[in-house]
């Protein structure tokens, strides 16, 4: 549904973006993550045809985005980051100027727009100006506009940003429910919102797409073993050994003394679980285990690997062990969002 | 080409904002005033005439009251209209809507137009409440319909000249401000660029003279329709218009 070949564009003499290439199949929903400047909106504006590329293609829905531009631009929804709308308008109004843009026909208009308002939880504020509204309601007016002609593809940048919690879970059900008939590139910044609402990821960094695919893949790829945490107050040469005698036990690392306690990662095979035999060794050893559990290896510690390491997924294995400060950091930061 | 609701769009926001509102206030109320002390000063010269009968020969209501009007009319659309244009395209890169605009299915062109139109129905408004004016004349006075109408085409035409350059300036830049007092500044240098063909005689100030807006409404005003005023004003706008379409492409390379 959207093929991106070898995009690159530039401001001059600085490189939004170069050599982007990849594909979105349709009826994924595919998210989209960087830091801040990678290049991520560069690339949706290209897709959503606001911007010609300075080399390079990209076709969204078999259509090129330079040369067919308005037969695209009839197949998309876009988002823009900063939810630009008209603030002397009211919403309703708003979205029917939208959706005749769009060329939905005058008989079909009144309910399109009652539909969008309604998946999009704003009707009660139909007759507000766009400009009175709170964050919250512009952004889902933003959606509004974007899903209200019902587009084949649908470009997000940023959807939930400023959204209380409840909203975004409703935001994020919603461009759940888009999946199949739609095909969604979203970007964000919130990384459990790419697990829980998207199929696939697409990491950029500086400008370069840095690894691409199904979410489980690429954690497989980054993190090959599967590992436990382990805090265990005892000898510590002698914990140290009998973790690493363990059997099934590929590797254990120290990660430092935390509250008097030795605390190791240990990793295994993927698919085998040790906790059992480390609780089993330290009953007979008499240690006292304050602490057993798996750590997560999921997309943040990929992303923050990739982006701080600004590795690829070309090296086979990673260089540098994710700090689990950064793994921890990452669950208080989302709550903050 | 989808202009309908672009214009619809346009002539929801002037109307919405209180720019519309205010434009149109402050022009009647202008207008009106020179209207007032024109005809109050053509009412103290009919009134001196009447023991004059030399003085009444060349007095009538078309020289001594509508061409001077429109004459002022045309000045305070010089400074006004700027103010109609100015937000048609600044205020949508401003707040960023062109980027949503400009990848809905609609052409630029269609954009434009529908923008253009929108400013042209607005000043057309404008217009059209001063016919109070010479229909008050004609309860007192005889009116020479003619001259009128073709006055009234003058200042259309000017006036549509005023938004093309106007918006053409709109689309350059994010700042409202910025784009009227380009706008003023061309307009004003287009006005009193004929002036200088009094000094300079010949060629150059036949061309200068030729190219001046003011020069080619005056035959309006005494009731002549010159195709070659009609097409002047119809190319400035064309051009315009056509500067503006590339204006908008070259904004999208840039970003």
């Amino acid at each position: 549904m959207i093929e991106v070949e070898k995009l690159t564009k530039n401001y001059g003499p600085v490189n939004a973006i170069r050599d982007v290439s990849f594909s979105v199949a349709p009826g994924d929903i595919v998210g989209f993550l960087g830091p801040n400047g990678a290049g991520k909106s560069t690339t949706m504006r290209i897709l959503s045809c606001f911007m010609p590329a300075s080399s390079g293609s990209a076709r969204v829905a078999g259509y090129d985005v330079f040369r067919e531009s308005l037969e695209v631009r009839k197949r998309i929804g876009y988002l823009p980051e900063n939810v630009p709308l008209y603030a002397d308008m009211r919403v309703g109004p708003y979205l029917d100027f939208v959706a005749e843009v769009k060329g939905i026909a005058r008989t079909e208009r009144k309910g399109r727009v009652a539909d969008a308002m309604d998946r999009c939880l704003i009707t009660d504020v139909q007759n507000r100006l766009i400009g009175k509204l709170s964050k919250g309601y512009r952004q889902r007016v933003g959606l509004a506009q974007a899903i209200v002609s019902d587009p084949h593809v649908l470009i997000l940048d940023e959807p939930t940003i400023g959204l209380d919690p409840q909203q975004i879970t409703e935001i994020r059900s919603l461009i759940k429910s888009l999946a199949g008939d739609h095909t969604v590139i979203l970007s964000t910044h919130i990384l459990p919102e790419v697990s829980m609402v998207c199929s696939g990821v697409i990491i950029i960094n500086k400008g370069a797409i840095v690894a691409q695919g199904p979410i489980d893949t690429l954690v497989e790829q980054f993190f090959p073993t599967a590992r436990v945490h382990v805090q265990i107050a005892g000898p510590y040469p002698a914990v140290l050994e009998g973790l690493r005698r363990l059997a099934g036990v590929l590797d254990v690392h120290d990660a430092g003394p935390q509250d008097g306690a030795a605390t190791f990662v240990v990793e295994s095979d993927r698919g085998r679980d040790v906790r059992g035999e480390i609780f089993q060794l330290a009953a007979q050893q008499k240690w006292e285990l304050r602490e057993l559990r798996r750590a997560g290896m999921t997309l943040e510690e990929v992303f923050i690997r990739i982006v701080a390491g600004e590795e690829t997924v070309a090296d086979d294995r990673p260089a540098a062990e994710p700090t689990p400060a950064a793994a921890e950091a990452m669950p208080a930061e989302e709550a903050t969002e | 080409m989808k202009i309908w609701p672009i214009y619809k769009k346009e002539m929801r926001l002037y109307f919405t904002s209180p720019i519309a509102w205010v434009i149109l206030t402050i022009f009647l109320f202008i207008a009106g005033y020179f209207f007032y002390s024109i005809f109050a000063f053509f009412t103290l010269a009919s009134m001196q005439s009447a023991m004059n009968p030399a003085m009444a020969r060349d007095l009538n209501v078309t020289d001594s009251v509508l061409r001077p009007l429109f004459s002022n009319v045309s000045v305070i659309l010089l400074l006004l209209m700027p103010l109609v244009t100015m937000r048609l395209f600044a205020e949508e890169r401003r707040s960023g809507t062109i980027e949503l605009l400009l990848t809905y299915p609609v052409r630029d062109g269609a954009v434009l137009l529908g923008k253009y139109l929108a400013g042209l129905t607005l000043y057309a408004m404008m217009l059209a409440m001063t016919l109070f004016y010479p229909l008050l004349v004609a309860y007192f006075a005889r009116v020479e319909w003619g001259p009128l109408a073709t006055g009234y085409l003058g200042l259309l035409l000017m006036g549509a000249t005023f938004l093309a350059v106007g918006i053409f300036a709109s689309s350059l830049t994010e700042n409202q401000i910025v784009a009227s007092i380009i706008t003023f500044g061309v307009l004003l240098m287009f006005w009193v660029i004929g002036w200088s063909s009094d000094y300079l005689g010949g060629t150059w100030g036949r061309v200068l003279s030729h190219l001046s807006l003011i020069e080619h409404f005056d035959s309006f005003a005494k009731g002549v329709i010159d195709t070659r005023d009609v097409l002047y004003y119809f190319d400035f706008t064309i051009v315009a218009l056509f500067l503006t379409l590339r204006s908008l492409e070259a904004r999208r390379w840039k970003g």
